[in-house]
C-alpha cells in the first residue's frame, strides 16, 4: 500500500506530460488541416520535436545522472549524418517514404550509441568538470571528423574518402552523399511532424519509464551519494553507462529526424552552440523535470521567431529574456507558488 | 553547488551570445533606421512588389548580410525614386544557419512576399533555395556561390561566380599570364567556399601545365599560425600562393610571410576583399596581392553608388554591397520584361522571371560586371576581373 501511494503521483505526472505532448500535436494537426497555421510556424513544427527530444535526452545525463555534458550535439551529429546516408542508401530498396525514415532514423540512433560505447570510457572514470572538458572535447573531434569525411555512393556501393571528391572514383552514376565541409546535400525531405510527434511520445515512455524503473533509481542514488550507493551494491559504470547510451541513442534519433527536414546539413551546425543550446533547454525547464524540458525548448524554439520584430536587437533582446526567466524560475517566493500549482513534482530534484 | 555552476555557466554563455550580437548590431543600427524609413515612404505609394531579403544581420558573418541588404536599400531606394515600378524589401536575418535561415524564408512567406532575395551565405541558401523550388517562389542570390545552390533548381540564380568557376578561371588567369609555374593552394578545410575554390584550382593550374607543389590546410577554428604551411610552400619553391580564403586569416598569413622572409605572389577570391579596410592592417604588406573580385570601389562607374552608399551607411561598400546593388538591378530588369505587377502571385511571378532571365536577349550592365546573362543552370556568366593591390589601393589588371 505504502508503495502504491508513493508511486501515484509520479505515475500521475508522467500521463500528465504524455497528455500535454498529445494535445498540442492534436491542436498543431487540427489547425495544420484547416489551414490556420502561419507558416513561420509550420516551417518550426519538425525542429521543436527534434529539440524537445534532444532536451529530453540530454536530462537523463544532465539530471538524472548528475553530470554535466557539453557534446550532446556530437550525438546529434553522428545520428543526422549516418541517417541521412542510410536513407540515400535505402532508397531503391524501401519505397515507403515514412518506412525509410523509421528505419534509417533506427541506424542513426544505433550509430550515435555506439559512437557513445567510446566515449563512455572516460565518462565512467571522470566527474563534474572533468566530464564536461572530455565532452566538450568530444563534440568538437566529431565536427573535425565529418568535416573531413567523404562518401560517395554508386552501383558498386559505398566509397570512403578523406581527401576530396575525386580520390572516391566514383562511377558516372554515382552520387556524391557526404563531402567534408560542404556537408551532406541533396536530402530527401522525409521528416514530417506525425513523424516528430511518435517520437517525441518514444522518448518519454523510454525516458520516464527508465526514471521510474530500478535503474533510474539507482543512477539517482548514484548522483545524489556515490558512496553510500556503491555501500548497497550498486554499479556506478554499469548504470551511468545505461543512462548515458540511452541519452546517446535518442539524441541519434534526433538527429536523423532533424536532418531530413532539410535539403542539407552542415557539420558547423552541430557545434558547441548547439550544444549549450541544449543545455540551456534543460537547465532552463529543470533538471531532472522531463516535462520543463519539453516545455522549455518548444517556447525557446520558437521565442526568436517570435521577436522578429526588433529586428537587429533580436538576440540581444532573447539573451535578456533568457537570463529574466532563469532569474524568475530560480526565485524562492516564485517556486512556492509553482510548487503550489505542482501536481506531485516529477522526479523529485536534490536541494542546492 | 553543481546546479548552481550550471547555471552560472549558461548565463555566462549567455551573456556572450549577448555581447557578439550587440557588436554586429550596434555597428547597423544607423542603417536599420534609414532602411525602415525608406521602406516607410516605399509602402506609402501605390503597391510595391515585395521582395523578402535573407542573411546574417547578427554573429560571426553579420559583416556580408549586412553589406548585402545595405546595397540592395541603395538599389530599391533610386527605384523607387525613379517613380514607376516599386520595390519593398523586407530583410530578416538568418544568423548564416541553415535553421534559421528556413525559418526566416517562412516568416516572410507570412509577409506576403513575391520575390526572394538571398540568401547571402551558401549553407543557408541551398535549405532555402530546396524550399523556394517546391513553394515556386523566383529566387536571386547575391553571394551564395556553391554549385549546390543551383544544382537541380530552376527558379535559383546567382549574381555571384560558383565557387569551382572561380577556382579555374584563377588557374586560366596565373596559367596564361605566366605569372608562376610553381604554385602554392592553401585553404580552410572546415569551410566549403574555401574547399570548394581549392579544389576547382588544382584540378585546373594541373590541367594547364602549372605544378602545384604545395597544398595545405588550415581548419576552421584555429586560424592563427599559418608557419608550417608558409613554411612548406617556401621549401617546395612556389612562386605564387593561391589562398581561396577570407581577410582575417589571410592579413595573418601575409604577416608571417613577411617575418619569415617569403615574398612569392599571393593570389586570392573574392573572399578576400576587405582586406584593405581591416582595423589595425598595415597594406604595405598586401602591396603585390592579387585577388579576384568583381567590384572595384575606386572604378569610375561605381563613383555614384559608392557616394551613395557612404552617405547612408558610413562605410565604402565592399562587393558583397554591389552584388546586392547589382541584384535588385536585375531583379528590376527582368519585373520590367516581365511585365511584373504587384497583384501576381508569386507562383505567375516565378515562371514569367524565369522566362525573363533565361531569355537569350536579357543582359544587365551591373558594378560587379557588365552585360551579365544566366543559363538555365541559374549560374550567371560575366568577365572575371582580377586585382592588384598598389600604393594601398586596388588596381584593375
Amino acid at each position: 500500500m505504502e508503495k502504491l501511494k508513493r508511486m501515484a503521483p509520479s505515475t500521475r505526472s508522467s500521463f500528465i506530460t504524455y497528455g500535454m505532448v498529445i494535445v498540442a500535436y492534436a491542436v498543431m494537426e487540427a489547425l495544420l488541416s484547416g489551414g490556420l497555421l502561419k507558416s513561420s510556424l509550420k516551417g518550426l513544427l519538425v525542429p521543436i520535436c527534434a529539440y524537445v527530444v534532444m532536451a529530453v535526452s540530454l536530462n537523463l545525463t544532465v539530471g538524472i545522472m548528475g553530470e554535466l555534458s557539453l557534446g550532446h550535439a556530437g550525438f546529434m551529429s553522428v545520428g543526422a549524418f549516418t541517417a541521412v546516408i542510410a536513407a540515400a542508401a535505402l532508397e531503391s530498396t524501401v519505397t515507403s517514404g515514412p518506412v525509410r525514415l523509421a528505419v534509417s532514423m533506427a541506424i542513426g540512433g544505433v550509430a550515435a550509441g555506439l559512437v557513445s560505447l567510446i566515449v563512455v570510457v572516460p565518462v565512467l572514470r571522470l566527474q563534474g568538470d572533468y566530464l564536461a572538458i572530455v565532452t566538450l572535447a568530444f563534440g568538437e573531434i566529431i565536427k573535425n571528423i565529418i568535416n573531413c569525411v567523404y562518401v560517395g555512393l554508386d552501383g558498386e556501393g559505398f566509397h570512403f574518402g578523406m581527401k576530396d571528391a575525386a580520390s572516391l572514383g566514383l562511377a558516372a552514376d554515382g552520387k556524391m552523399l557526404l563531402q567534408g565541409p560542404m556537408g551532406a546535400v541533396g536530402i530527401q525531405k522525409l521528416s514530417s511532424f506525425t513523424a516528430g510527434f511518435l517520437l517525441i511520445l518514444l522518448t518519454l515512455a523510454v525516458a520516464l519509464n527508465f526514471i521510474h524503473s530500478r535503474a533510474g533509481r539507482a543512477v539517482m542514488a548514484l548522483r545524489d551519494n556515490r558512496i553510500a550507493a556503491e555501500s548497497v551494491g550498486i554499479s556506478p559504470s554499469r548504470y551511468k553507462m545505461m543512462a548515458f547510451v540511452t541519452s546517446a541513442v535518442l539524441a541519434g534519433l534526433a538527429g536523423g529526424l532533424y536532418a531530413m527536414n532539410f535539403s542539407s546539413i552542415l557539420a558547423k551546425k552541430f557545434d558547441f552552440n548547439t550544444s549549450i543550446l541544449i543545455l540551456v533547454f534543460v537547465v532552463l525547464g529543470g533538471m531532472g523535470n522531463i516535462r520543463g524540458s519539453v516545455i522549455a525548448a518548444a517556447a525557446l524554439t520558437v521565442l526568436p521567431e517570435l521577436l522578429r520584430d526588433f529586428s537587429d536587437y533580436r538576440m540581444l533582446v532573447y539573451a535578456i529574456v533568457l537570463i529574466l526567466v532563469m532569474l524568475f524560475t530560480n526565485n524562492p517566493a516564485c517556486k512556492t507558488v509553482f510548487a503550489r500549482f505542482k501536481l506531485g513534482s516529477p522526479a523529485k530534484k536534490e536541494a542546492v | 553547488m553543481k546546479r548552481k555552476n550550471v547555471c552560472s555557466l549558461v548565463l555566462a554563455a549567455a551573456m556572450m551570445a549577448t555581447l557578439a550580437g550587440c557588436g554586429s548590431g550596434g555597428a547597423s543600427s544607423a542603417a536599420a533606421a534609414s532602411s525602415g524609413s525608406a521602406s516607410g515612404s516605399a509602402a506609402a505609394s501605390a503597391d510595391p512588389i515585395k521582395i523578402g531579403g535573407i542573411g546574417p544581420i547578427t554573429g560571426s558573418a553579420a559583416v556580408y548580410g549586412i553589406a548585402t541588404r545595405n546595397g540592395a536599400q541603395v538599389a530599391v531606394d533610386e527605384i523607387n525614386a525613379m517613380g514607376g515600378m516599386q520595390f519593398e524589401l523586407n530583410f530578416q536575418d538568418d544568423e548564416a544557419d541553415a535553421e534559421k535561415g528556413v525559418n526566416a524564408y517562412h516568416t516572410l512567406q507570412d509577409w506576403g512576399m513575391q520575390i526572394v532575395y538571398g540568401c547571402t551565405t551558401t549553407g543557408s541558401c541551398v535549405n532555402v533555395a530546396a524550399e523556394t523550388n517546391a513553394d515556386r517562389y523566383f529566387q536571386l542570390t547575391p553571394s551564395a556561390s556553391s554549385t549546390d545552390v543551383t544544382a537541380g533548381k530552376d527558379n535559383v540564380f546567382q549574381v555571384c561566380f560558383t565557387d569551382p568557376g572561380q577556382g579555374t578561371t584563377a588557374a586560366d588567369y596565373v596559367a596564361e599570364q605566366g605569372l608562376a609555374k610553381k604554385v602554392a593552394v592553401l585553404y580552410n578545410n572546415g569551410d566549403a567556399y574555401s574547399t570548394g575554390i581549392a579544389t576547382a584550382f588544382a584540378a585546373e593550374a594541373a590541367a594547364k601545365g602549372l605544378e602545384v607543389v604545395s597544398n595545405t590546410t588550415f581548419p576552421d577554428d584555429t586560424n592563427t599560425d599559418f608557419s608550417v604551411q608558409l613554411s612548406d610552400a617556401k621549401n617546395n619553391g612556389a612562386e605564387l600562393v593561391f589562398m581561396p580564403i577570407y581577410y582575417t586569416p589571410a592579413s595573418l598569413v601575409l604577416n608571417q610571410a613577411k617575418s619569415m622572409d617569403y615574398s612569392p605572389i599571393f593570389f586570392g577570391g573574392d573572399g578576400m576583399d576587405g582586406i584593405l579596410a581591416m582595423e589595425g592592417f598595415d597594406t604595405s604588406l598586401a602591396e603585390g596581392l592579387m585577388l579576384m573580385t568583381p567590384f572595384n570601389a575606386s572604378d569610375a562607374g561605381a563613383a555614384d553608388f559608392v557616394a551613395k552608399y557612404e552617405a547612408a551607411y558610413g562605410e565604402t561598400p565592399n562587393q558583397f554591397a554591389a552584388d546586392g546593388y547589382d541584384c535588385i538591378y536585375a531583379i528590376y530588369a527582368a519585373c520590367e520584361k516581365a511585365g511584373i505587377t504587384a497583384d501576381m502571385s508569386h507562383e505567375d511571378v516565378c515562371e514569367a522571371m524565369i522566362a525573363a532571365f533565361t531569355s537569350s536577349d536579357f543582359s544587365v550592365d551591373g558594378l560587379t560586371g557588365k552585360g551579365m546573362t544566366w543559363g538555365t543552370n541559374g549560374e550567371v556568366s560575366k568577365a572575371p576581373m582580377v586585382v592588384k593591390v598598389e600604393n594601398g589601393a586596388y588596381s584593375t589588371m
